[in-house]
């Protein structure tokens, strides 16, 4: 990991969702994602972490151009990806792919593992974006089988006669199939036991050493992102709220909603638990439906002031490489 | 937490029969519940957490389940064997449960109100006044702010941690002497689930309520259980309590399951420890140690038999040959 060349640069990203407007009903807006930066190095993993429907995926999806961006930018490689052409588009895909979360969801269930691993070779083939005759395709969908942990005599196998855990290796595989330098994992583990859990995200870091893969991790898991993560992004409703390295963010939470989060999270030990004292938040998670003027986490957070309610925090750098969204850490007199 | 055992499961086995053979998804379950206690059940899914308890309020969809064994007695009587006419009263009035998806379980063409009021009413014998009131109580008890409004709402007008909300409120309107959890907070975020599970704590310490609480994360029950049962396809390979079971392990299964666990509190090591292999096919399970194909410590008895069970006192007991002896004598502990 030496190399520190930024790999994607996400600036501005804006995703937001058209709601209503029929005969009746008033139309609106879903600010799923709102302004949203961040850069990702070559060969690190930034973990991106937040409750459901805070814009975790949608970023994801956004970046990866299955969502047209409402606004922003998408640098992967120094090109902008909003800018492409579909053909253009294509080509840049095979240094990005994705592992989704349901492993039951995302694989043709008409199509054997061995065909679904071959399918984006296929495709690139058919484009003529990649050289490679049968023989060298099997030869790689095979390879990539063993790689991920399953016997190439299974290639010939539909989705429904593998095990959760294995079809996440299928999808993993598929991914790779490209030999991709960006892989965006969205709750790659997210629906599987803990036992499987720990194989696959030990197949992740292996996988990352061998290929030298960036990978984007999103999961509401606050452990595993500290295990697979270098760096990890907070989102809450939209923003992210708080970006830093990984045993930073985990030592010194500064963002009110970080703290709460991590003190939320179980921990596996019956003395430990017995011990914490919890942050409980209270209310839920708002909804994205209108632009707030102030900070989004105002009408939950235990130490908010009246600077919160009116006015935005920007994300502020703190120290080395730690951001945060806050007015509790911005200087005295800046807005 | 009293001595007074409430419940006891007594060699529980429900089977089901489909196409492909018999899957024994509970075979042989034994634990008691004492009065007060929460006793957790951890496991993977498909080790037969869940159809426990459904077992336990006979609830089991036959065909294609089937109780073929065992007993569950409750204050005395064998719910097993129960008529339909005297379980019903004691389902939802002693005996409550609360499920993982609080939309499905809520019936979304009903004010929340009627759902409240019809098992208040059933169980209790009050007037419907009465019964709103006594309703009303329970949404403030559970946290729910203006209960008098939002009692009029029906189901989908509640948010996620909201709904599960009401359906505590509603488990414990009859002031159940057991609440079966089934992955109360699963489905729900980090922080609602620390505000729903610190609810149930509450809620069920100040009722004298004992909890079944049922869940995959260890996590949950770390911070919530007095008891545990650890399942592995269809049995409890390991049952003590929640403090001794964490920090002395005794069966391979779970010294895996809380080693594989990525932690928040400890700088994580390079790789995660993890369990090889999958989790059984469960049709026609031979009668040998389910867990040995993926054992690092399998023995040639393992392959044979299903462990005998050890017992080390203080309620902790092991089925594992590692500390029994095929012939009779327990091995001696290492």
């Amino acid at each position: 990991m030496a190399e520190h060349e930024v790999l994607l640069d996400v600036r501005g990203l804006k995703m937001h969702f058209p709601v209503g407007g029929g005969l009746f009903a008033k139309k609106g807006y879903i600010y799923a994602v709102d302004d949203v930066n961040f850069q990702i190095k070559k060969g690190e993993t930034l973990g991106l972490v937040g409750e459901s429907g805070c814009g975790k995926s949608t970023t994801a999806r956004a970046i990866a151009q299955l969502y047209k961006p409402t606004a922003g930018e998408v640098l992967l490689k120094g090109k902008d990806l909003t800018k492409l052409n579909p053909d253009e588009l294509i080509g840049m895909r095979q240094n990005m792919q994705m592992v989704f979360q349901d492993p039951y969801a995302s694989l043709n269930p008409r199509m054997t593992s061995g065909d679904i691993i071959a399918e984006p070779l296929r495709i690139y083939q058919k484009r003529g974006l990649l050289k490679m005759d049968a023989a060298e395709r099997n030869e790689r969908v095979e390879a990539l089988m063993e790689r991920v942990g399953l016997s190439r005599f299974f290639r010939n196998r539909y989705p429904h006669e593998f095990s959760g855990g294995q079809r996440q290796r299928i999808g993993i595989a598929r991914a790779l199939a490209l030999k991709p330098e960006l892989v965006l994992c969205d709750e790659a583990v997210s629906a599987l036991d803990v036992s499987i859990q720990a194989q696959i995200l030990n197949l992740f870091k292996d996988l990352q050493d061998e290929f030298g893969l960036t990978y984007l991790f999103i999961a509401h898991d606050l452990a595993v992102i500290q295990y697979i993560s270098t760096r990890v992004a907070v989102m809450y409703l939209g923003e992210i709220v708080e970006i830093s390295g990984s045993a930073d963010l985990y030592k010194k939470p500064l963002h009110p909603y970080t703290e709460a989060l991590l003190s939320a999270a179980p921990i596996p030990d019956p003395k430990i638990e017995a011990k914490r004292q919890r942050i409980i938040l209270t209310g839920d998670v708002p909804s994205p439906d209108r632009q707030r003027p102030g900070c989004s986490f105002y009408d939950r957070c235990p130490k908010h002031m009246d600077v919160c309610l009116s006015n935005k925090p920007k994300l502020n750098t703190t120290d080395e490489g730690h951001h945060v969204a806050c007015f509790l850490y911005h200087k005295p007199g800046e807005k | 937490m009293t001595d007074e055992v409430i419940l006891q499961v007594k060699d529980l086995k429900t089977f089901f029969t489909v196409d492909e053979g018999v899957v024994k998804a509970v075979d042989g379950v034994s634990f008691d519940l004492r009065k007060g206690e929460t006793l957790g059940i951890v496991g993977e899914s498909g080790s037969g957490k869940s159809v426990t308890n459904l077992s336990i309020i006979n609830m089991i969809p036959s065909p294609p389940g089937k109780i073929v064994g065992g007993e569950v007695l409750f204050q005395g009587k064998d719910l097993v064997r129960m008529p339909l006419s005297e379980l019903q009263k004691i389902r939802g009035n002693k005996i409550a449960m609360i499920f993982q998806d609080p939309m499905t379980c809520l019936n979304p063409f009903l004010r929340v109100s009627t759902q409240m009021e019809e098992t208040i009413i059933l169980h209790q014998g009050l007037s419907k006044a009465e019964a709103k009131a006594k309703a009303i109580d329970m949404l403030k008890l559970a946290g729910i702010p203006a209960p008098e409004k939002r009692i009029e709402q029906y189901p989908h007008q509640f948010s996620g941690g909201m709904r599960q909300r009401v359906m505590i409120a509603m488990g414990l309107s009859c002031n159940p002497e057991i609440l079966i959890a089934d992955e109360p907070t699963s489905a729900l975020d980090v922080t609602i689930q620390a505000q729903i599970l610190e609810l149930i704590q509450d809620l069920t310490k100040r009722l004298g309520t004992a909890v079944i609480l049922i869940t995959h994360s260890l996590g949950v029950v770390a911070g919530m259980c007095d008891t545990l049962c650890v399942m592995y396809a269809g049995r409890v390979v390991e049952r003590g309590p929640t403090g001794d079971l964490f920090e002395d392990p005794k069966h391979p299964y779970t010294q895996g399951l809380i080693r594989s666990v990525p932690r928040l509190d400890r700088k994580s090591a390079d790789r995660l420890y993890s369990i090889p292999g999958q989790p059984p096919n469960v049709i026609d399970l031979p009668d040998c140690c389910p867990f040995y194909p993926r054992c690092e410590k399998a023995k040639d008895v393992c392959k044979r038999k299903y462990p005998k069970i050890t017992d080390f006192g203080n309620g902790r007991k092991v089925a594992c040959w590692l500390y029994a002896e095929e012939d009779g004598r327990a091995a001696e502990e290492k």
